[in-house]
């Protein structure tokens, strides 16, 4: 278990630790069957090709859950998630890994504790972002 | 299929927004969030390792944060038809209250939250904001989960 991050030790502008994930055609049949989204274009080639799809492509949900672990991960077990949003803007596919990242831009306190608020996104090999989104956690104060 | 130039009128956003789905409800197995956490592939012990997830301060396993796109949440109805064949998921906003527990009951509800038209480079399209509420057996709100759905 990573150490845990104290609201005290943030700092606007800190990156999150980042993760890599390396989806196979194997996960998003365990993703479909773990969620219950049994839509072809993430499992058939040949529906995807029909769909005008290049390949399989994952589910915007896996990528959500990819932006969850990331920050779910940075702010340890005495963290509380808040909020998490995303946007799927571009398509990812099997066989190539995407990156969890995020960084921190607004930390501050009010009736619900000491707050911290990141840009967070999932980055392709090209470097394009193509799940963006925010999220908010509270924090342990040292 | 031809779409039309403009489809939505204002007397049909106000029969749309507010709609609701019948609730729908699940127990949160504990297999199904290692099995959720496994296939997200995040090892966090609270999500895997009931033993682990004892120790801390939760008392036991809870369910990774977007495990909640699991319980097959019922849809509003239109109550209009709708004159487009494709669907894209445009993203989530989820907001989080409660903790998700192995052995919880949560009641899911969906309602429209609203409904616009805009003409963009795939021609007509409707985007839709679908807010689900998700409760424990406690009546608390464990979590809102804002989807945003673009048909063309």
């Amino acid at each position: 278990m990573a150490d845990q991050v104290y609201w005290d030790d943030v700092t606007e502008g800190m990156e999150l630790p980042e993760v890599v994930k390396n989806p196979t055609t194997q996960q998003l049949v365990k993703y479909a069957g773990a969620s219950g989204d049994y839509y072809q274009i993430h499992y058939d080639q040949s529906f995807a090709r029909n769909n005008d799809l290049e390949d399989v492509i994952l589910h915007g949900a896996l990528k959500n859950a990819f932006l969850g672990h990331l920050v779910t991960k940075w702010m340890g077990q005495d963290g509380d998630l808040k909020r998490l949003a995303v946007q799927y803007r571009g398509m990812d596919i099997p066989g190539t890994p995407v990156t969890a990242k995020g960084v921190v831009t607004k930390k501050y306190q009010d009736k619900s504790g000491n707050l911290v608020d990141c840009d967070i996104w999932l980055e392709n090999e090209k470097g394009e972002k193509t799940t963006p989104g925010s999220a908010t956690v509270a924090l342990p104060s040292r | 299929m031809t779409t039309p130039a403009s489809f939505l009128t204002e007397e049909m956003r106000k029969q749309a927004i507010g709609q609701k789905s019948e609730p729908r409800s699940i127990d949160i197995e504990k297999g199904a969030i290692i099995k959720f956490a496994q296939a997200i592939e995040d090892d966090n012990p609270i999500f895997n390792d009931e033993m682990a997830a004892r120790e801390s301060r939760y008392g036991g396993l809870i369910a990774p944060p977007t495990f909640l796109r699991s319980v097959g949440v019922d849809r509003p109805s239109y109550p209009f038809d709708m004159p487009f064949n494709r669907m894209l998921d445009g993203g989530s906003d989820w907001e989080y209250f409660q903790p998700v527990r192995a052995g919880d009951r949560i009641t899911a509800i969906s309602e429209i939250a609203d409904i616009n038209e805009r003409t963009g480079r795939m021609g007509l399209m409707v985007i839709t904001s679908i807010v689900v509420t998700y409760r424990n057996q406690f009546d608390q709100v464990a979590a809102t989960q804002t989807s945003t759905s673009i048909r063309y």
